[in-house]
């Protein structure tokens, strides 16, 4: 088999092999950082551009990719897999999808290596972009926060599917038929993602999701052998070097012929890798509750978990954002929650920050979210005065009917933060956390004139009172007779002095011309 | 040899349709696009590197990827725009196609024009709906994405069979397969029509004039 294959052709596609493997591992790992890409296009080729794609190296994740390949290329029976998984704050984790580059024995000899085997792998790599953008992890990733983090794991040999859960879908992102075999690049995803809200509710119990015990020692500390999808910016202060790209100092092909295949132009160019940061990528905390959709800066976080303390809040409060928790009111963590089954997690968090002990600046706190009009807002958060509603004038001056609902205001609600800082970033539908509920969408509708409203009114007797309102003025006939009357009485003094005055008003209207 | 003809099918709001039908023609854009080709002497060349960019939909529950050049952005939102006053205008039921078409010229002798001859047709027939409330629309926010996922999963399948592809052009042919009017990036030569299907079912092509234009064209 080999033996038709030209020495040249050979080195050639086992480096296209190789090239392609770690692009692939990039694509997807920056595919679930959780924001979104962006390259230029460049019309001079630069030669470190392997496939004529803009595909940044993140250095971490090609190392990791080197790691598992060890010296070895993906072949027959060995294949490379990168594993994505969810990793919530409690420890639970939970595989979302395997993405594997495999190889058959089917051969295809009569195929040119140097352009239409390079050629195909760059549009197969273009198509990877193009999934990675449609499998649920995606959207998952996307919201990825202080509640949960997307992690990766890169391995080599036989493929491992079971974690997936049941009822897996598999996408076939495409295939490229090359003297040696042909290479297949699939995605298995899972589906039933039930699976992680059904545990939750075995553990705390929580209402809707959300997560009481917001911060635990180090919760990514037994990571192991998974990485976070995470990019760190370089930082002077960080230890460990990754060695750079140096075998990308090899070229990529850069120059084709319009000929039948003759030689290869290539031409060395250096690579530069950008600094790098540390090799404690395990211990990356994502609580990054003012920006849960950033990238976590280390160094700039609060809770970097290298120091056995509890992360602190130095970071969100700066922002504004959340009441300080202490880690002592941790241990009280009776969920407000179920108190507020009836409302939505917004509501929620606004009702939990407004139980803190938190000085007033709480008020200051923006909700991400606009607040409709008789949305139900806790009592002592607010005063009338400064209740945007209409009709706010008809609002009760009291709310001891509010204090003491229970519903509202339960008992013993503990120093609480909102946890749930990122559900206020995420969609709408969702009213929890995200993924954990993604078999149960918590969408919570408050019509006007809702029983649970600021105002004690119903619909019925709100119509009822504007339903014959009083007549306009400027409408009743007595008075529209008069002021005719007095208009077309000194109509013709009007005109009589705009005519005088028609020197000024075609000044006035050249000089709008 | 025959042309190839793919058909997609969505349903959709009417403000939803300038972003679906840009996610599915940039994805589709996206494979049909390489860089800019630079000849060098004895017959070879190199080709520049085509960026890719990240997108978010408003109005759908969706993200695509697509080239990252301006240029070719700006052209397909304005046929995109083009294409859906024409379908919120036309007084139908809001059924239409939109269609981008991969062609190669050929050279012909004078008097006759550059015959173009189409290898690839992609088709999205669009069907706009109205719906009545906020929970509908929000449905639909999420089912479209959905079904926009299947239709670049369909598109990547298409794509992936490797069928056929314009070969390689010398420096003197390349504008009779590529567009090379874009300053970043190169994409196949193209051309995008549309056409409006009145309530009565009959096809108001707007297309018809053109093509009468192109063979008339002297």
């Amino acid at each position: 088999m080999d033996s038709d294959l030209s020495p040249q052709d050979k080195k050639d596609l086992d480096k296209f092999i190789k090239f392609f493997a770690l692009k692939t591992v990039q694509v997807i790992v920056q595919a679930r950082l959780g924001e979104k890409i962006c390259t230029r296009s460049s019309s001079s080729p630069t030669g470190s551009d392997w496939f004529n794609l803009a595909i940044k190296d993140i250095p971490e994740v090609t190392h990791e990719a080197k790691k598992a390949l060890a010296g070895q290329l993906p072949g027959i029976g060995r294949s490379m897999c990168v594993e994505i998984s969810l990793k919530t704050s409690e420890g639970d984790s939970m595989e979302l999808e395997t993405w594997c580059l495999e190889m058959n024995e089917k051969c295809d000899k009569d195929i040119k290596v140097s352009y239409t085997v390079y050629n195909r792998l760059s549009l197969l790599l273009k198509s990877l972009l193009a999934i990675t953008r449609v499998t649920p992890a995606y959207k998952l990733s996307r919201k990825q926060g202080h509640d949960y983090v997307i992690l990766y794991r890169i391995y080599f040999g036989e493929v491992q599917l079971t974690g997936l859960g049941e009822g897996f879908q598999s996408v076939r992102v495409g295939i490229v038929g090359t003297p040696v075999g042909t290479i297949t690049l699939s995605c298995a995803y899972r589906t039933n993602l039930a699976f992680m809200s059904t545990r939750q509710f075995e553990r705390t119990a929580p209402i809707m999701g959300i997560i009481i015990d917001h911060f635990v020692d180090r919760p990514f500390a037994n990571m192991g052998h998974m990485h976070p999808c995470n990019y760190r910016t370089a930082t002077e202060d960080e230890g460990v070097t990754y060695p750079g790209v140096e075998d990308s100092q090899e070229v990529c092909t850069t120059s084709f012929s319009t000929s039948p295949p003759s030689q290869l132009y290539s031409s060395r160019l250096s690579y530069h890798p950008p600094a790098l940061g540390s090799a404690d990528l395990c211990y990356q905390p994502v609580f990054n509750a003012a920006h849960p959709h950033q990238m976590v800066i280390p160094g700039k976080e609060g809770g970097v978990p290298q120091a056995p303390v509890q992360p602190s809040h130095g970071t969100p409060a700066d922002h504004g954002r959340m009441p300080t928790c202490t880690p002592s009111s941790m241990a009280r963590r009776i969920p407000a929650t179920p108190s507020s089954s009836g409302e939505e997690a917004e509501t929620l968090s606004q009702s939990s920050e407004a139980k803190s002990s938190s000085p007033p600046d709480i008020l200051e706190t923006t909700f991400t979210r606009k607040v409709g009009a008789f949305v139900n807002k806790p009592a002592n958060q607010v005063t009338t005065a400064c209740l945007d509603l209409p009709f706010a004038a008809f609002a009760p001056k009291n709310f001891d009917m509010e204090e003491n609902d229970l519903m509202v205001n339960p008992p013993d609600s503990p120093v609480v933060e909102s946890p749930l800082q990122g559900s206020l970033h995420s969609d709408g539908s969702t009213g929890s956390s995200g993924p954990l509920q993604d078999d149960f969408v918590m969408v919570d509708f408050k019509p006007a004139f809702s029983k649970d409203d600021l105002l004690p009114i119903d619909l019925g007797t709100f119509y009822r009172e504007f339903q014959n309102p009083p007549q306009l003025n400027s409408l009743s006939i007595d008075v529209s007779a008069q002021s005719m009357a007095e208009d077309l009485d000194t109509l013709p003094v009007k005109l009589a002095l705009y005519e005088q005055k028609i020197d000024e008003f075609d000044a006035f209207v050249e000089t709008l011309q | 040899m025959n042309c190839r003809s793919e058909v997609l099918e969505v349903s959709l709001e009417s403000r939803q349709v300038d972003e679906a039908m840009l996610a599915l023609l940039h994805t589709i854009l996206l494979h049909r696009s390489t860089g800019k080709f630079h000849y060098k002497k004895e017959g070879t060349y190199s080709i520049g590197t085509v960026g890719s960019q990240d997108t978010d939909c408003d109005y759908i529950d969706f993200s695509f990827v697509r080239v990252s050049s301006e240029e070719l952005d700006r052209a397909m939102r304005k046929s995109v725009g083009e294409f859906k006053d024409a379908l919120c205008n036309s007084g139908s039921d809001g059924v239409g196609q939109i269609s981008l078409e991969f062609y190669q010229k050929k050279k012909s002798r004078w008097p006759f024009s550059d015959e173009c001859i189409p290898w690839e047709v992609w088709s999205i027939k669009v069907n706009v709906v109205s719906l009545a409330n906020e929970q509908e629309r929000q449905i639909c926010r999420e089912k479209v994405g959905e079904k926009l996922g299947e239709k670049v999963i369909n598109i990547v399948e298409v794509i992936n069979r490797h069928e056929y592809l314009p070969k390689m052009p010398t420096q003197s042919e390349v504008d009779n397969v590529f567009d090379t009017s874009l300053k970043d990036v190169q994409p196949y030569l193209y051309k995008i029509t549309y056409q409006i299907t009145d309530s009565l079912g009959t096809s108001v092509s707007t297309t018809m004039r053109r093509l009468i234009k192109d063979t008339l064209a002297l």
